[in-house]
């Protein structure tokens, strides 16, 4: 069964259980002495609906988890699935083709053994396809009944309905944490698997990165797992490369904007500069992939270096820290315009020039905003992928010459995941590490960054 | 006024003043530069990717005139109006009669480079009007990818002389391709189109805003509007803030570790996709949110409470009208970045080969920047031509959504 047709389903029944609630409102309205009601109709109509609404789309969640699984099993208690494969890819692959030819994804099997399994699925599906929705319209009618019995002329509709909107609200905001908690707990439960089978101390300190997904999961060559190349591709490409490029840029356009540019140049180039960060990264990705890094090889060719290569960290580094430029300009922007103008005005009363009083004056004052801002500007460097994916390579390298190939971790993440090894290989497994260490480390940089703002913010006033 | 005092501006004050005015010039030269600088990398992303997609929009095409009175297709419009159309076509031969056609017109040696696939053209030709049986039509036929390439100047040197032959015969040229916004994605260069990611990408975004805009909204107004002020009220904003600037690759891992755990049957279907991105927009409309929220001046709520609101109707019925516009713009800034992002979507599979579009939430789909990604990981020289008509597409996107939230901020922003 779709989530499509179960929601529809929720809110048509929320929607019966409205109309039905405000009629029988209104009946109480027509009936009362004076024509007053403790509560407005349309509170008992929010009431039925949502005591209808809540609970099926609470059970339509539990159970669109739950069906797939339950098909599965109810079809291999079927004799025909008796003589599968035993576990493993080919058994999946079979039992997806019969799943898929008996929900009309696919139009015929290919494999014999998948056709015998054909009917048991459509029967398994239809049966608990109907099971889901019998079930949703018992759900719906007790729930919706419980709710209609309470209904009564002095019946405070309104406080009931504001309590349950208030739980809500709660519940929305409860969702943030709730995204933290999970992604804490995937990635850690995936790196300690991880860690039971190669030792941290290898991972972390370790300077050979070459995991080999085909290789024994049984017998793990913990020196193959060593992260250092990738820590220090990472590094070199997100925090200095591209801050080479960012700080500069960003800085001097910050401080042109706002000191030197006109009012109506200004309202021009700003939205210009926004636009820098709003493009898609796997443009800025295929950019730096197709144009920029030729023409670096080629430069490098022409000033003789031998045998430079095609994928080097300087093109996804300069492309990087051009997308970077409107994060450090922005946060520049406003930690500069945060200084007290009296600050500006005595040092120009005093007979500085405008590039003295921001160099001597400006800068200094708005410094730790600026150093926030490009904290925030590193911590989106080493974590942005589609740009390294495209433009570095997958050869982990230990070198501090930007022409030569580098990976990152993000990389390495995504070439662990998308590749065929299984979900129990440790070359699998290292994405979730490397994951892991990559939140840390941007939490900790968003977190210092984002103190120091508002620690220096309220300096001035 | 016995004394007299020296002369200030001296010449070596002169001078010292002369060299801080050129510092100051220099310096502001400086950061007019770093501006130009940026710019002009933005017009020379802007202009590369449009001079190399014009191509993209294009195909290479030979004229093929078939006349079907001689062909014997016979097409029913009732047989025509089933879905299997075109293998019943296939069966009658319909291939072959293209590739007769062809050989007449163009002789054996050029007709051998129409695409592999260039009777389905036909077949859809005829699957749309099967009156047309009865004539003699020329269709404009895609090549194979090798005189594509040649025609370009590529190529194998027997290629681009057939190329140069055929050109000169004026059967052979580049037309532009309507077929690239409604087909999907394929093999052979000169048979792709986008519309497969296009709707995927619909798909997708639909997910998104249906979780991501309630949950967001309502969060800001529970944050903003009743929230007490405590350590858990604390935590929840700190999980926010943190939350939106966490990469978007570790939002791919929690699709894959949870999502994809709860819903294995559901890989890389707009569904699951939604729902990572959902999480990735929702601190953004939450923060945009509390913002706009912020800005209604607190004589609205007053007035409310004073005749006798609760807080509940003071909220829906006052607060949450006047900073919908804000939260709108909030909303599709955010909308924009989901549409653009590629990373976590390919944690969770939606990086297979989809050769027909999604028809629902729950079928495998691949979502525009996808498809971007895959296209420029291909060998073939069209492939590049494609990938960047593909970008024009997703860019014209994004600025119109973008635009529509400048709009909608300068239509609604309000001073109080």
């Amino acid at each position: 069964m779709s989530p499509t047709i179960l929601l529809l389903l929720a809110l048509g029944l929320g929607l019966a259980g409205w109309l039905a609630a405000r009629a029988r409102a209104w009946t109480f309205k027509r009936q009362s002495t004076d024509g007053r009601i403790a509560s407005l109709p349309s509170y008992h109509a929010w009431y039925v609906a949502l005591w209808v609404v809540l609970p099926v789309l609470a059970f339509a969640a539990t159970w669109s988890a739950l069906a797939p699984g339950l098909v599965t099993q109810s079809v291999l208690a079927d004799p025909a699935a008796a003589q599968l494969p035993a576990f493993g890819f080919q058994r999946q692959a079979i039992l997806n083709e019969a799943r898929n030819v008996a929900t009309g994804a696919a139009p015929a099997v290919f494999n014999q053994q998948a056709a015998a399994l054909v009917e048991p699925f459509r029967d398994a599906l239809t049966f608990y396809n109907w099971t889901g929705i019998a079930a949703t319209l018992v759900i719906a009618f007790l729930a919706g009944t419980w709710a209609f019995l309470r209904l009564k002329p002095d019946f405070a509709a309104r406080t009931k309905v504001e309590r349950i909107v208030m739980v809500i609200l709660l519940g929305a905001s409860l969702v943030a944490i709730l995204t933290t908690i999970g992604i804490l707990a995937s990635l850690v439960f995936e790196t300690v698997r991880f860690f039971g089978m190669v030792s941290p101390i290898d991972f972390l300190f370790g300077t050979h990165w070459g995991p080999d997904p085909m290789a024994n999961a049984s017998a793990v060559d913990g020196s193959r797992y060593g992260a250092i190349p990738l820590f220090w591709g990472t590094l070199f490409i997100g925090a200095i490369i591209a801050m080479i490029v960012a700080i500069p840029l960003g800085l001097m356009s910050a401080i042109y904007l706002t000191q030197y540019a006109a009012p109506g140049l200004r309202k021009w180039i700003k939205p210009a500069l926004e636009i820098l960060a709003g493009v898609p990264t796997v443009v800025y990705g295929y950019f730096a992939a197709l144009t920029i890094a030729p023409a670096i090889r080629d430069l490098a060719l022409a000033l003789g270096v031998s045998n430079p290569s095609s994928e080097s960290a300087l093109a996804a580094g300069l492309v990087m820290g051009v997308m970077i430029i409107p994060f450090v300009s922005s946060m520049a922007d406003d930690s500069i315009a945060a200084v007290p103008q009296a600050m500006r005005d005595g040092s120009l009363a005093m007979g500085a020039t405008t590039s003295e009083t921001i160099r001597r004056v400006l800068v200094p004052a708005a410094l730790p905003g600026i150093v926030a801002g490009i904290m925030l500007a590193i911590s989106r460097a080493i974590g942005e992928t589609m740009i390294v994916v495209m433009a570095a390579s997958t050869a982990a390298n230990l070198t501090a010459n930007p022409l030569e190939a580098m990976t990152t971790v993000t990389v390495q993440i995504v070439a662990m995941l998308t590749g065929e090894g299984s979900f129990d290989h440790p070359a699998t497994l290292s994405a979730f590490a490397l994951g892991f260490v990559l939140f840390m480390v941007t939490l900790g940089l968003n977190f210092v960054a984002l103190r120091v703002v508002k620690r220096f913010r309220e300096a001035y006033e | 006024m016995s004394e007299r005092v020296a002369p200030t501006r001296t010449a070596e004050f002169e001078a010292r003043l002369q060299k801080r005015y050129a510092a100051e010039k220099r310096f502001k030269a400086v950061g007019l530069g770093a501006i130009l600088f940026s710019i002009t990398v933005l017009l020379f992303l802007l202009v590369t990717m449009t001079l190399n997609g014009i191509g993209g929009f294009q195909r290479v095409e030979m004229d093929v005139p078939i006349n079907f009175a001689e062909a014997g297709i016979a097409a029913d419009p009732t047989a025509m109006a089933q879905p299997d159309a075109v293998n019943t076509l296939q069966a009658q031969g319909l291939a072959e009669v293209v590739a007769f056609f062809a050989s007449k017109e163009l002789g054996d040696e050029a007709a051998a480079e129409i695409g592999p696939d260039a009777w389905r053209d036909v077949a859809d030709a005829i699957i749309e009007d099967p009156s047309i049986l009865r004539e003699e039509v020329t269709f404009s036929l895609p090549t194979s990818a090798k005189l594509a390439s040649a025609y370009s100047g590529d190529g194998s040197p027997e290629m681009r002389k057939l190329a140069t032959k055929l050109t000169a015969e004026g059967k052979l040229e580049k037309n532009f391709d309507v077929g690239f916004l409604s087909r999907s994605d394929a093999t052979n260069p000169q048979q792709v189109g986008i519309w497969g990611a296009l709707k995927g990408s619909m798909l997708t975004m639909a997910i998104t805003l249906m979780l991501a805009f309630p949950i967001g909204v309502l969060a800001a107004l529970y944050l903003e509007e009743y929230a007490p002020k405590n350590r858990w009220t604390d935590l929840i904003e700190v999980s926010i803030n943190n939350l939106a600037a966490v990469p978007s690759i570790i939002f791919g891992l929690l699709g894959l570790a949870v999502f994809l755990w709860i819903f294995p049957s559901y890989r890389s279907a707009p569904l699951i996709g939604g729902m990572t991105l959902a999480l990735m927009t929702m601190p953004v409309i939450v923060i945009s949110g509390r913002n706009a929220i912020k800005a209604v001046p607190p004589s609205i709520r007053d007035g409310a409470l004073a005749i006798g609101a609760s807080p509940v109707q003071v909220v829906f019925h006052h607060v949450l009208p006047l900073a919908l516009p804000g939260i709108l713009t909030g909303t599709i800034i955010g909308m924009a970045r989901a549409l653009g992002e590629t990373a976590p979507l390919l944690m969770i599979g939606m990086r297979a080969f989809v050769a027909t579009p999604p028809d629902g939430f729950t079928s495998p789909a691949t979502v525009l920047p996808v498809q971007i990604f895959l296209w420029s990981d291909e060998i073939d020289r069209g492939f590049v031509e494609r990938t960047s008509a593909a970008i024009i597409v997703l860019l014209l996107f994004l600025l119109v959504m973008n635009g529509l939230a400048i709009y909608l901020r300068n239509k609604f922003e309000k001073k109080w």
